[in-house]
This record gives structure tokens, sequence and C-alpha cells, in this order.
């Protein structure tokens, strides 16, 4: 299915969040998950299954003052 | 002094007093170098959309690693209160501290903080149970009023986000500062140590500073240097700073040995611009 993720479409296999986010993020990088503007919590990624058209934000820390 | 001298925000206690940002460091391995030098104890980061193609350019790991460190999240990059409230949520989520710099500002010329959304958004998150620190304009009624919305401390701005004008807003602080009953902390436009280390004379309960140190040529000595000059204003303001005067009051006595017959003042010392009066010299010459 077609999904947005961090504003850029993509096409995606995966049926739940959190297969969608070990796609994108290879890494054991600390990342937030919103999903179609709210904020989904780390636990219920793995349940939580995907829609076409979802929004899917990736978010992480950066430097900052 | 400093060791009885804690800086107490959410009911911890910091020995530090310099809050240092993230931003515009080289790289990470600079930045912790940075925060270690300046023993900060408080360092802000900021939320951004994950770079798959940069994986690595992880701040928060080797931040976290470090003892004594608490993360500072910022809400930059927000426009509303809103928006403001779900980054402090997400920011919260991804690193387990309850301590979020509010900042919002729309405006990228000037950065200056819109007062109305941060107010709102700070008595959001204080109601929810975060150490609210909002980056806020030097205004001393916005400072007392989210003061009243259960704010852990205010952070005026001394000068526009990295324009290194120092502390251009001095006299507003001083207002700040004179009400307060919660830490004020000067954040963004300290150029230099003397500049921190007069913030912390006036009063000021830590400064945060960032692209001074960021872009200094030798970010981690920078970082030692603001630490040095923040304990220094701290110990200042504790020990008491004399109040300047208009004229001289001489440190040496002016007894008048060296001209007993109470003659006129030899000519290498005529052109002494400062008046060299003292009362008790003054009777013995009329004497």
């Amino acid at each position: 299915m077609q999904v947005t993720v961090n504003g850029e479409t993509c096409e995606t296999q995966a049926v739940f969040v959190a297969e969608l986010v070990r796609e994108h993020v290879a890494t054991q990088a600390r990342v937030a998950v919103v999903l179609n503007d709210a904020v989904l919590p780390a636990a219920a990624c793995a349940a939580t299954r995907l829609a076409e058209g979802d929004r899917i934000e990736l978010l992480t820390f950066a430097g900052g003052g | 002094m400093q060791h009885d001298d804690p800086l107490l925000l959410g009911g911890r206690a910091f020995a530090s007093r310099l809050l240092i940002g993230t931003g515009k460091f080289a790289d990470a391995n600079v930045m912790i170098r940075a925060v270690q030098a300046a023993g900060a104890q408080l360092v802000t980061v900021a939320l951004r959309r994950f770079d798959r193609d940069r994986p690595h350019d992880n701040m928060v790991e080797p931040l976290l690693a470090l003892k004594n460190v608490t993360l500072m999240p910022n809400t930059s990059g927000a426009r509303t209160a809103a928006e403001a409230v779900r980054a402090a949520h997400i920011a919260r989520d991804l690193c387990g501290s309850l301590f979020i710099k509010v900042e919002i500002h729309p405006n990228p010329h000037h950065l200056l903080p819109d007062a109305i959304e941060t107010y709102e958004a700070a008595r959001i998150l204080a109601r929810d149970g975060f150490v609210v620190m909002p980056y806020i304009p030097a205004d001393p009624v916005l400072a007392r009023r989210l003061e009243e919305a259960g704010c852990a401390s205010v952070m005026p701005l001394g000068s526009a986000i990295g324009s290194g004008q120092g502390l251009a807003t001095s006299e507003l602080l001083r207002l700040i500062i004179r009400d307060a009953r919660i830490p004020v902390i000067v954040d963004a436009g300290l150029r230099s140590p003397a500049q921190a280390a007069a913030a912390m004379e006036m009063g000021c309960a830590a400064v945060l500073v960032n692209t001074a140190i960021a872009i200094a040529g030798d970010p981690p000595a920078m970082a030692g240097a603001f630490a040095q000059a923040v304990q220094a204003g701290r110990t200042a303001f504790h020990a008491g700073i004399m109040a300047a005067g208009s004229e001289a009051s001489a440190t040496s006595p002016l007894t008048a040995f060296l001209h007993p017959q109470g003659g006129p003042v030899p000519a290498n010392q005529s052109n002494r611009r400062l008046p060299n009066i003292e009362p008790q010299n003054h009777e013995i010459n009329l004497a």
C-alpha cells in the first residue's frame, strides 16, 4: 500500500507500524512515531495496523539550542 | 560556595549553572567534549525528522552516556501552542526527561518568541507534569504570569538567538529577577564569558549558551571559559558587589609625610584626572 513517511510518498509491504519503522530505521536509534498527527507510543507500534494513505512522521533528536 | 548553592529545578539540584545548547557544533564528538569541559548538567536538544541517510548522526546516546547530564529537549520548530505541546510529549517519550524548553518563534528573521502561544503551551505542559522552561521575551509581566502558571523557571532572552549582542535587555532582566521566585535563566545572545559573568552578577540563576561555544575556534576551551565566568559571576553576586560612585575613593593613606609643610601638590601629580581627596587629609591641610 501507499503511505507517506516524513513527507515522502512510498510503497510498503508492512502491515503494522512497527514493520514500517524497521524498514526505514535500520539502526537502534531512538525514533518517535507520529501517525496521522497523533503520537503513537512505542509499545503500540507493533499492534497498530497501517492503512492506505497513512501519514507517518519518524522523529529523532538533533542538535539544538 | 558553588557546592552549597545548587540550581534547583523540578525538584532536582544542579551544581552547574551553565546550560548548553547542542546546535551548530561541527560534530557530536566536539559537542560532547564541550559539555564535559563545561561540566554542564542540563543540555538542550531538538526534535527533527529521522534522516535515513544519516542514521549514525545521533546526538542523544552519547549525551545520555555522560553521567550527570539531564536532557532538556526544546520545542523548536513549533509555531503554535498545540504543536509545542505535541513536541514536548514526543520528546518525553523519546528520552524520558520531563524537562522541556518551550520555544515558539514563528519568524525566522528574528526568532523572537511568540509570547501568547508560549504562555498557552507552558500552562498546559505545567499542568501535565512537565518541568517547563519557557524561552520568552524579557517581559516582567509575562514572566510573572508564567511563574503563576507553574513554570519551573523563565528563560528571557539577552538578545536575539545567535546574534551575540549580549545583554541588550539588561534593565528588563533586572525587573524580572527582582520579582521572580523561580530561577531566571538568561537564554540567547551571549557572545562572551564576560557577558555570562555580567548576567550572573545581576542575579540570574543560570545562563544557557549555544552559538558562542559551538562556533568558537576551540569549543571545549570556550565552554570551560564560560563555566569559569558563570561561577565567578555567581560568587560575586553572593559576595555583594560595591555600588559605583562618581568620585574616587583612595585605597592608600594620603597622609602628607612627603610634603609636611602642606605645600602644593607636586607638578608631576597635578595632571591627575581624578580628584584625589580624602577628608582626613583635607582637614590637616586646612589646619
